[in-house]
């Protein structure tokens, strides 16, 4: 393996994802930016783990290892659309966790930004 | 996040610098805070004080709002003096943890790019690589040769650095032996007692790999649960 590629493999597992957000910002796409900012119980997902997402509904990273991206991804877009914050909260307790709930058991919130 | 913002995390990121996003949770007003920089309000700052110590992204209230404190610590790293067996099965394990991990170790016999194919190999003197290395608070520095004559200095410069974590290989008597030296050169016990020896958690390990997973735990135990744990 050479340098270059050890070193990528070596970052954290939250680099890149805000170097794959400022990249698409760059190119001109309404970019946003979701955060774990809390969590109970068992989270599959730490507090400060991201996930970017682009107006096509691409995505980076991670906010709870598959459980709730799609529904993240959705937020995301409305999020684009208005310029206006918000923060989400998913459990299995929440009324929709039938279709995006956690598995885990865990609960988890969420800030939803668009990128400037 | 505002553009400018995403800016200087990413550069702070490259140049290895600890720094805050605070955003309000009710406005999504953010701000962008250094490590040690102070923030004009006594409790957040006593707050991002604990979270960078304990690099702890987290929600709490202060003045009455919510606000989320987004911790941006530089990538981890992890200093290998002796370019030993243990080191041969530690470096995988804290390459997964996410440490960049650098071994130095002057006998050239040793530090071959054969036998540390993923590592930066240093085959100078601790003395003469380590202030080179930007050793800051998230840097563990683990001391291998068995040898006084390239621990000591190794240790000596890891002592007055802010590492988060210093271990020294080697039985309780020669760790007694080490301090003894080590007070000579003028540090006190209370110094001293930064470094973990002899290292690794006391597990029974037997052999290279089980001394390298006791290594590993101690360091995640220190970087988690802080020096008291």
């Amino acid at each position: 393996m050479n340098r270059a590629g050890k070193e990528e493999r070596l970052m954290d597992a939250q680099h890149g994802i805000l170097e794959q957000a400022a990249e698409w910002r760059a190119a001109g796409r309404d970019v946003a930016l979701a955060t774990v900012i809390q969590t109970w119980g068992s989270a599959p997902q730490s507090v400060g783990a991201q996930l970017a997402i682009d107006a096509e509904g691409n995505f980076a990273g991670s906010v709870s290892g598959g459980c709730v991206e799609g529904a993240v991804v959705t937020e995301a877009l409305d999020v684009m659309e208005s310029g206006a914050a918000k923060v989400l909260e998913y459990g299995v307790s929440n009324e929709t966790a039938w279709e995006v709930g956690l598995a885990c058991g865990g609960t988890i919130r969420i800030f939803v930004e668009k990128l400037g | 996040m505002k553009a400018d913002i995403l800016q200087r995390l990413l550069e702070a990121r490259k140049g290895r610098r600890g720094v805050a996003v605070v955003s309000d949770l009710a406005s999504g007003e953010q701000r962008f805070i250094a490590r040690g920089e102070a923030s004009g309000d006594a409790a957040l700052d006593a707050a991002l004080d604990e979270s960078f110590a304990r690099d702890h992204s987290r929600t709490i209230e202060i003045g009455g709002a919510e606000v989320f404190i987004h911790i941006h610590n530089p990538p981890l790293k992890m200093i290998i003096v002796g370019a030993v067996h243990v080191a041969q099965d530690l470096i995988p394990m804290a390459g997964a943890a996410g440490f960049d991990v650098s071994v130095i170790d002057p006998r050239g016999a040793f530090a071959t790019a054969e036998r540390f194919p993923q590592v930066t190999l240093h085959s100078d003197w601790p003395d003469e690589v380590m202030p080179g290395l930007g050793i800051d608070h998230r840097t563990a520095v683990l001391a291998l040769t068995h040898d006084p004559k390239i621990d000591d200095p190794a240790l000596t410069h890891a002592l007055r650095s802010e590492c988060f974590y210093i271990g020294a290989l080697g039985s309780r008597k020669t760790h007694a032996g080490r301090l003894e030296r080590l007070s000579a050169h003028g540090f006190e016990a209370e110094t001293m007692a930064r470094i973990h020896g002899p290292i690794g958690l006391d597990i029974g390990a037997r052999g290279t790999a089980e001394i390298a997973i006791s290594i590993m735990g101690q360091v995640v135990q220190v970087l988690r649960r802080g020096p008291g744990a």
